[in-house]
């Protein structure tokens, strides 16, 4: 936690942000999926099969998850129909909104995954390479179901720079000017992994979170670093994040969305319940 | 009963034709005026721009048959807008069933940063009062728009971001909800279940 202080002005800004909206903070269980099944451990019972990210999905909905991830990681050429269908899937069972991404490079690619029932898509490694993309995919889709997914790292100079390619190729280009770049392109929200903190369960970043969050006029889905009730209690509010997002505390059920939102409920966080 | 839903240029409606099947409710999807005239019951769905909307509607005629459907029509997002008299959103005039004006969300210096626009995700609606929210007592539903209707004669429930507005209106069989209901979980499903129905 901040100083007491810094502590009490955000406390003090986050009421002031409810004070005239209900609009609640989303809690997003993301799910990895390889060749139409949910890959990264997991750990269910009362699920008939643990590796189908529907039914998975289906779980999570029920559970109070206010939106669902879909994150493709096949490498295959036989990719786009698999997912196709899979989204097709999902949309017929899920009655909560739900991104897919992974692998999506033009605006034909949308199109299908939206005829498919798909609500928002996400987009990374392609937008930065062909930044137009954001345009085309806002022109003809609208901002509302294009997601910039921004990998992060921060650097030993302070900053924090945008990676490719799931992480492994280092740009030069800082994370806040990408970000600005894309909104003014179409981007309807900011998706932002920390590679720092992503799988530490240390607890997400929060200086890079809120200095987007408070500075572009869009929604920040935080991702990366969730381990605990505070930390996502943290990025709410000294985090200013809009959503968080998280995998494995789910999967593994070391948290249970009921809890975690009750939780934060009970300190003044707008949840649904 | 026969279902139709208003296919036309504003946005996919895979997720309203889902969501109506889990209710076991099979639609049809057309742009025919005589379909759409003797239908049961009227979804007049939407997410996109207002005035090309509205461009679309009145060169296929499709604002006058609207208009006189005696059936219960339900709009939903700017479905819900365009039926109201006129929309900020590129000055558009639209179909004039709800004179509650369609405005732009604005904020100002009291609003801390961190307020954004367009409304993206989970509200709550309340001061409910319609058969189309039997059972549902202040329920979450999930909502993405830039542009609101305010509150009126014809508001069945309100909604706070920014400022309160309508989040849902009626006149005779005419209702509109700026929420996705096809998108709004349980809570959602049965305000569509309750829309189904209506007689």
């Amino acid at each position: 936690m901040m100083d007491p202080v810094g502590d009490i002005t955000i406390r003090e800004e986050l009421e002031a942000s409810q004070l005239h909206s209900g609009l609640c903070k989303r809690i997003v269980p993301c799910l990895d999926i390889k060749d139409g099944r949910t890959v990264k451990g997991i750990n269910f019972e009362n699920i008939r099969d643990a590796g189908d990210p529907v039914e998975l999905g289906a779980l999570y909905a029920q559970q109070g998850a206010d939106e669902l991830v879909f994150l493709d990681i096949t490498a295959t050429v036989e990719k786009r129909k698999t997912l196709s269908e899979l989204v097709n899937r999902i949309a017929h069972k899920i009655n909560i909104p739900f991104t897919v991404g992974g692998g999506i490079s033009s605006v034909e690619d949308v199109s299908v995954l939206l005829q498919n029932g798909a609500d928002k898509i996400s987009v990374n490694t392609a937008a930065f390479r062909n930044p137009q993309l954001l345009n085309d995919l806002a022109r003809s889709f609208g901002s509302q179901c294009v997601v910039l997914a921004i990998d992060t790292k921060k650097e030993e100079d302070g900053h924090w720079y945008v990676y490719l390619n799931g992480g492994r190729v280092k740009t030069e280009t800082l994370c806040t000017d990408w970000a600005r770049e894309a909104v003014e392109r179409g981007a309807g929200e900011i998706l932002l992994t920390s590679m720092n903190n992503d799988g530490t369960k240390k607890g997400f970043a929060l200086d890079i979170t809120r200095e987007l969050s408070t500075t572009l006029p869009v929604p920040v889905i935080a991702s990366g670093g969730g381990g605990t009730m505070d930390h996502f209690m943290d990025v709410f509010t000294e985090g200013s994040a809009d959503a968080a997002l998280a995998a494995s505390i789910f999967h593994f059920k070391e948290i249970t969305i009921p809890d975690l939102k009750g939780y934060l409920h009970q300190r003044g966080i707008n949840v649904r319940l | 009963m026969k279902l139709a839903i208003v296919k036309y240029n504003a946005g996919n409606i895979q997720s309203v034709l889902f969501a109506l099947e889990r209710l076991n409710i099979r639609a049809i999807v057309t742009d025919d005026t005589n379909e759409i005239s003797t239908a049961d019951k009227v979804i007049f769905p939407g997410v996109g721009e207002a005035s090309t909307a509205m461009q679309y509607l009145r060169e296929r005629k499709l604002d006058q048959v609207i208009t006189a459907l005696k059936q219960p029509v339900l709009g939903v997002c700017l479905g819900m807008q365009l039926m109201c008299a006129h929309s900020e959103e590129n000055d558009t005039n639209c179909l004039n069933i709800f004179d509650e004006p369609v405005r732009r969300f604005h904020l100002n210096k009291t609003h801390s940063a961190g307020v954004k626009i367009p409304q993206i995700g989970w509200n709550k609606i309340y001061n409910v009062q319609s058969p189309l929210f039997e059972g549902v007592d202040q329920g979450y539903c999930y909502f993405v728009h830039s542009y609101y209707a305010s509150l009126g004669e014809h508001t069945i429930a309100t909604t706070d971001y920014i400022q309160p507005y309508s989040s849902a209106l009626h006149k005779d069989n005419f209702y509109g909800v700026q929420f996705h209901p096809e998108k709004s979980a349980e809570t959602g499903a049965r305000i569509l279940e309750n829309f189904i129905n209506l007689v």
